[in-house]
């Protein structure tokens, strides 16, 4: 299988820093906040490999680093250390050597994200069709006709009601809001998509369809996915493998079903005992 | 003494009002920004005795430009006679000795402008100084400057082009009237002045040297002659002018000159019809005089 993603120990501490930071904090000390500086070690030696076609989980209690995780990868908030490369056909980016130029080029071409809160992947002063028209703009195409076409193939594709192709996504369920974000990464149709509690809130019919939309776009597209989640029935439907998180550490990596059926770590146990 | 710098007629003002070193820093901007087609490049705008919003950053430009010798023109919206030309004029006339000014488009060898560009094509000898109330078309959709800075490095203007989308989505066309984003030599998209759409193309690979100045917001760029200047459309939505047909689908004439062939104003006339003329009246009172002087022969 191809290799799609490789990080290698990364870090993000938020504040000064120190020389204690890392020695005071993980799921040793039992925190993620330095006594002696004061500093968030947000993440700290985080490496995974994410291969073509597959669904990697992040999974954690609040506050233990997942969405750092995936902020770092699609360039939202530079780390403090660590490397990761992303391969791309015959093509390696090393993701944190580029320039901001490439880093956004990558970011707009070949990666997507799908956020818990709407806000922050869509403008939600243009229209469900214009959202989606952005993306595709940022890759050049410029033909009125052929984005309108692929923003409606798009919304379509996701289920949303072609009726409001042109209606703001404010006006929208919050359902409905994950549908056209979830277009909107999907528009140049990039090998990398990271989702992070994208079901997270949502009624729970609502959030099934969502995620056998997430599964039929991964048979059919072959992307490969980060999911951030809390929720260990996301994990258990989605991802084939996961990682587990505490205090900005990895506590656990493996096949999701052996983490699920035979935790390792007794974080892990505790947090499995309690979901079922 | 710099030779440039003798003072009028008892008044303590220097050729030109600005003392010479805003004069040479406004000349250095603006070899930037000739050199940076369409990258608007800040300089330390001066207080003018006027104000700011009156044209004072094409006032500035014009002044740091204007040697002995130099025929200056000013109109607003076409116009020479308007109260702020006037006075633009005026404060010209008034700081430059030895420079005269005309309405004559074709004498002129610097023209400034609040509105229009003069019908009449430029040459290279002249220079087109525009006055600009809002410098970059990116504030529509980005408040932060900072921001809008990278984004005019990286030439991403994907934002801007999503309002086209939505203007045609809503209104079957692109609506923008005035202010018409242009992207020049390929990269840097700018914000050509309130100009309306009919004198966008005519920034085209011009010969002309054209200079924008926006004294409020401290910035001044250029389209170079001969330079690239692509209004932003869709391949298979194209940029469109003004459309003068009426009813009938007959382009409508000016009803001073007959002209069928330049940017029209619409007034009312008394009895409560409109009546179109031409915006640029040196163009119009041109047109006018060839007419009668035509008929004068045929008489
Ligand atoms: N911008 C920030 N400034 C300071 N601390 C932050 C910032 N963003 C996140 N953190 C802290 O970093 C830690 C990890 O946050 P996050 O990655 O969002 O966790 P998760 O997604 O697992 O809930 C938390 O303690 C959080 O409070
Ligand atoms: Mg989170
Ligand atoms: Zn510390
Ligand atoms: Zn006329």
């Amino acid at each position: 299988m191809n290799k799609v993603l490789e990080v290698r120990n990364l870090s993000k501490i938020y504040g000064p820093g120190c020389p204690h930071c890392i020695e005071s904090t993980g799921p040793e000390a039992d925190t993620n906040l330095c006594p002696h500086c004061g500093s968030v070690v947000a993440i700290h030696d985080v490496s995974f490999d994410l291969f073509e076609g597959e669904i990697l989980g992040v999974m954690g209690e609040s506050g233990s680093g997942k969405s750092t995780v995936v902020k770092a990868l699609y360039f939202d908030q530079a780390p403090s250390g660590g490397e990761a490369i992303f391969f791309d056909g015959d093509t390696q980016h090393e993701l944190f050597a580029l320039n901001a130029a490439r880093q956004r080029w990558l970011r707009n071409h070949r990666f997507g994200m799908v956020y818990q809160n709407p806000n922050l992947g869509l403008n939600f002063n243009i229209s469900a069709g214009g959202n989606i028209a952005e993306r595709l703009l940022m890759s050049d195409l410029m033909d009125y006709g052929a984005i309108r076409e692929r923003a409606k193939a798009l919304l379509a594709r996701t289920e949303v009601l072609l009726s409001r192709v042109d209606d703001l996504p404010k006006h929208f369920s919050g359902g409905m809001q994950q549908r056209v974000q979830i277009a909107k990464a999907l528009a140049t149709q990039p090998p990398l998509l990271f989702l992070d509690e994208v079901t997270t809130g949502l009624d729970l019919s609502v959030q099934a369809r969502i995620l056998d939309l997430i599964l039929e776009i991964q048979q059919e597209l072959k992307t490969a996915m980060v999911v951030v989640t809390h929720d260990l029935g996301v994990i258990r439907l989605l991802t084939g493998r996961a990682i587990v998180m505490k205090y900005g550490r990895v506590i656990e990596t493996g096949l999701t079903d052996q983490i699920l059926e035979d935790p390792q770590h007794a974080y892990t146990q505790r947090l499995v005992a309690s979901a079922l | 003494m710099n030779a440039m710098s003798h003072t009028t007629g008892g008044n303590a003002y220097n050729f030109g009002f600005l003392d010479e070193y805003a004069k040479k820093e406004i000349r250095r901007a603006v070899l930037k920004a000739i050199a940076i087609p369409g990258y608007q490049v800040p300089y330390a705008s001066r207080e003018m005795p006027m104000g700011r919003g009156f044209g004072t950053g094409g006032l500035q430009l014009t002044l740091a430009l204007i040697g002995p010798g130099e025929v200056v023109k000013v109109i607003d919206q076409g116009s020479d006679d308007s109260v702020n030309a006037v006075n633009l004029r005026q404060f010209i006339e008034m700081t430059c000795p030895g420079v005269s000014t005309t309405t004559r488009t074709a004498e002129a060898s610097l023209i400034q402008s609040r509105h229009r560009i003069p019908e009449r094509p430029l040459t290279p000898t002249q220079i087109l100084v525009l006055q600009v109330p809002y410098p970059d078309p990116l504030v529509v959709v980005e408040p932060s400057e900072d921001k809008r800075k990278i984004m005019h490095g990286e030439a991403d203007y994907s934002r801007l082009l999503v309002k086209l989308y939505e203007d045609i989505v809503q209104f079957d066309e692109i609506t923008i009237s005035h202010r018409y984003p242009t992207r020049i030599n390929g990269h840097y998209v700018i914000d050509p002045s309130p100009i309306p759409r009919w004198d966008v193309p005519r920034l085209d690979h011009a010969a002309a040297l054209t200079l924008f100045g926006a004294g409020r917001e401290k910035k001044i760029y250029a389209v170079p002659p001969h330079t690239r200047a692509e209004p932003l459309a869709f391949s298979d939505v194209p940029f469109r002018v003004e459309d003068f047909r009426d009813a009938a689908g007959r382009r409508r004439a000016c009803a001073r000159c007959g002209c069928t062939d330049s940017f029209l104003d619409e007034f009312s006339s008394d009895a409560g019809e409109k009546v179109y003329q031409c915006s640029d009246t040196d163009w119009c009172d041109e047109k006018l005089l060839r007419k009668e002087s035509l008929r004068g022969e045929a008489a």
